[in-house]
């Protein structure tokens, strides 16, 4: 384990609170998905459909993309291309000051987190309006996002209710999360009309309108793209589907397994900026679509990957997740679907921890709404990680003598023989100590090896 | 081809099982030979290669693989007391030798006639357990693999429903990982321990007087967090209740 993520997990399994917080948010939601999973009919049909369509575009990827630009182009909307996180940035801060923006307001993106434009923005000197409740609590905390949905979820409505006595100019008296969301919007709402830009991701992209989607159970999206003059989407380029049917068929998956809500509170399709006759809209619309290592990851056994519809089932329903919360991964996206994306965008060598921290337990695919097989994504980060030697030397070297000796079953044999006879050693029964183990024992105590192996017993005449 | 009447079954023994418990072998064939099977144990067995295949070590993978079908297809089948070692087998041994033209065939092969014990008793024997009583109270815990990848779930609460006298007592999130995870607790211990920390206070919580589990890695964890903690519950595979040996020591007890 690396030196920096064993101090990020030791420091989160050392927050009490982070466990109440993490399983308040996550058990509710996994209660939720399932009541909405049981009531669906024939969700397991559903999820290979949504599988399906994904596949589908993201092996056709080029041609949707052109087809979305021709649709969004007509539409009166700008597209710009943006092939690394640094270009993406580039140019919303170019857009940005053609408008001549000191403000900007923001409605939540994951995508804007992966690229850092948080820190761009502020690098330019233009405010940064966080508009979704969450992304406003991280804001005035000064951290990061710790769940794909929920990116407050580290936080319990305790904590949240001191940050914001502390922060708002009027925060609430009473203790309930009614007049703390008020103190919230009184503190929110001037800014967020008053900003000069309003920036978005994109939960999926409609090819054949050139439409952009975006859900919310707030509305702050709806208040922080349509006052501004102008509407800048930062999206993936996996976001796009074929039609509206499809991005329906998706939206369905995506809220049941996200919350367990049959929709989200606000769904909203913007096609283009302002047009003649309409009551309102930004003057401009740009969209940037992004690559930032998608091609290479289709390209490099990761398509299935780009199917995500980014509902954070997989880490709600996740042993690791649910321990150890969303920083501890270290990466924009945690969970599963974070330790198979960490490596892709961040790199290997550093994010080797990711795809070894699991059980393989399979849960995580159990519940993917577009089947991802995350398991084997991240035995593949490991086989990866193994030819390239990032193993530490220990493991190696432990691994290839346990090899020489399994692939020889009568050295095999001898040596497991002298091992139980040397076990013995040790005592019968539990053992709460054992050399070259302590990783179990410090935690949990150790059944005492047989004193004979199985086969040397059945090769002596035991049969029962 | 139809299923022949007294068919030669090898038995996996699996290396834990082989070290750790060798009763969950014996409990095996007295299970399976009941059942009408010719019970062989091939001498060139080691392990499946699972520690390699979870590390990311491929070709060693691959190799032992080799090695393990060599040594178990000429068999009418392949049985295996864990879910986890039986899914290796079943699964990963066609994956990881895919790109090979001369052995794929044979991971295939002996991928179809490989099964976990109690699936195999269940759903190829149509067999029960026979005057076997244990009158007492146990929970069952579903371990990953034989959940998730083989489908097994309701073939050992079958057969245990055949034990007289015993009861079974539901588990809060039965089908929770433990933590075990092979490698994965021993490389990340502090995360191994949150999870099977959690597990242990909700088997705890059953009230029953026994874990059952089909994989040891797993029961090895569970029983060794639940004996740390002081609690009375005692673990054992689910075969040793079935083959009637429920009376013997549970694990880490001495006999």
């Amino acid at each position: 384990m690396t030196a920096a993520f064993a101090a990020r997990v030791d420091a989160a399994l050392a927050d009490p609170v982070l466990k109440i917080a993490v399983e308040r948010t996550a058990g509710t939601a996994e209660a939720k998905r399932t009541l909405a999973v049981d009531a669906f009919p024939d969700f397991e049909a559903a999820r290979t459909r949504a599988a399906a369509i994904k596949d589908h575009v993201v092996a056709n990827l080029g041609a949707y993309l052109e087809r979305f630009e021709a649709n969004a182009t007509a539409a009166g909307a700008t597209v710009h291309w943006a092939s690394t996180a640094q270009e993406a940035c580039d140019i919303v801060l170019a857009l940005c000051r053609q408008a001549k923006a000191k403000s900007v307001a923001r409605s939540k993106s994951m995508l804007g987190e992966e690229i850092g434009l948080p820190h761009a923005l502020a690098e330019a000197g233009i405010e940064r309006i966080e508009t979704d409740l969450a992304e406003h609590i991280i804001q005035l905390a000064g951290e990061r996002p710790s769940h794909i949905i929920w990116p407050a979820m580290h936080k319990t409505r305790e904590q949240v209710s001191a940050l914001f006595k502390a922060s708002h100019h009027a925060p609430h008296e009473e203790e309930t999360i009614a007049a703390m969301a008020e103190s919230a919007r009184r503190h929110l709402r001037d800014a967020m009309l008053g900003a000069d830009v309003g920036i978005s991701g994109a939960n999926f992209l409609v090819a054949d309108t050139g439409a952009v989607c975006t859900v919310t159970n707030e509305g702050n999206a709806e208040l922080s793209l349509v006052p501004p003059r102008m509407h800048i989407v930062t999206a993936g380029i996996e976001k796009i589907v074929p039609s509206m049917p499809h991005a329906v068929h998706l939206l369905r998956m995506l809220s049941r397994s996200a919350t367990g809500a049959p929709l989200s509170q606000y769904t909203t399709f913007y096609t283009g900026p302002r047009r003649p006759g309409d009551r309102d809209g930004p003057a401009e619309m740009h969209i940037v679509l992004v690559d930032n290592g998608r091609t290479r990851m289709r390209r490099e056994g990761l398509a299935e990957m780009l199917r995500c519809i980014r509902c954070g089932a997989c880490m709600n329903h996740c042993v690791v997740f649910r321990q150890i919360g969303g920083h501890a991964y270290g990466g924009t996206y945690p969970g599963p679907m974070g330790a198979v994306l960490t490596p892709a965008i961040d790199g290997l060598a550093a994010s080797r921890d990711l795809p070894n921290a699991c059980t393989l337990n399979g849960k995580c695919q159990e519940v993917c709404p577009v089947r991802i097989p995350l398991p084997t994504l991240l035995r593949g980060w490991r086989e990866k990680s193994w030819r390239e030697g990032l193993e530490p030397a220990s493991v190696r070297s432990g691994l290839a003598l346990w090899a020489w000796f399994a692939r020889r079953p009568r050295l095999y044999r001898a040596a497991t023989a002298t091992a139980l006879k040397s076990a013995r050693l040790m005592g019968g029964g539990w053992l709460s100590r054992l050399p070259l183990a302590g990783g179990w024992t410090r935690h949990r105590d150790m059944p005492a090896p047989a004193p004979k192996s199985f086969m040397d017993q059945y090769r002596q005449g035991r049969r029962r | 081809m139809p299923a022949p009447d007294r068919p030669r079954v090898a038995l996996f023994v699996t290396c834990l099982v082989d070290l750790m418990r060798p009763s969950i072998g014996f409990a095996s064939i007295a299970a399976l030979e009941d059942a009408g099977c010719e019970v062989i144990v091939p001498e060139a067995q080691t392990c499946c290669g699972q520690p390699a295949l979870n590390s990311g070590d491929r070709s060693t993978a691959a190799d032992i693989a080799r090695r393990t079908i060599a040594a178990l297809e000429g068999h009418d089948a392949v049985v295996v007391p864990s879910g986890s070692c039986a899914a290796t087998i079943r699964v990963h041994y066609p994956e990881i030798l895919e790109d090979d033209p001369a052995w794929f065939p044979r991971a295939q092969a002996l991928a179809a006639k490989t099964w976990e014990v109690m699936a195999y008793l269940d759903e190829v024997r149509g067999w029960r357990p026979t005057n076997v009583d244990l009158p007492a109270t146990a929970t069952y815990h579903d371990s990953c693999s034989g959940l998730r990848e083989l489908g097994i779930k309701h073939q050992p609460r079958r057969l245990l429903a055949a034990v007289g006298g015993l009861g079974l007592t539901p588990l809060a999130g039965a089908e929770t990982c433990c933590g075990f995870g092979g490698t994965f607790c021993v490389k990340y211990p502090a995360i191994s321990n949150a999870i099977v920390g959690e597990k242990a206070a909700a088997i705890d919580a059953t009230g029953a007087q026994l874990l059952l589990a089909g994989d040891l890695g797993c029961l090895m964890n569970m029983a060794g967090k639940l004996h740390r903690d002081g609690s009375p519950v005692r673990a054992f595979h689910a075969v040793e209740i079935l083959a009637g040996m429920g009376d013997g020591p549970a694990i880490g007890e001495t006999a």
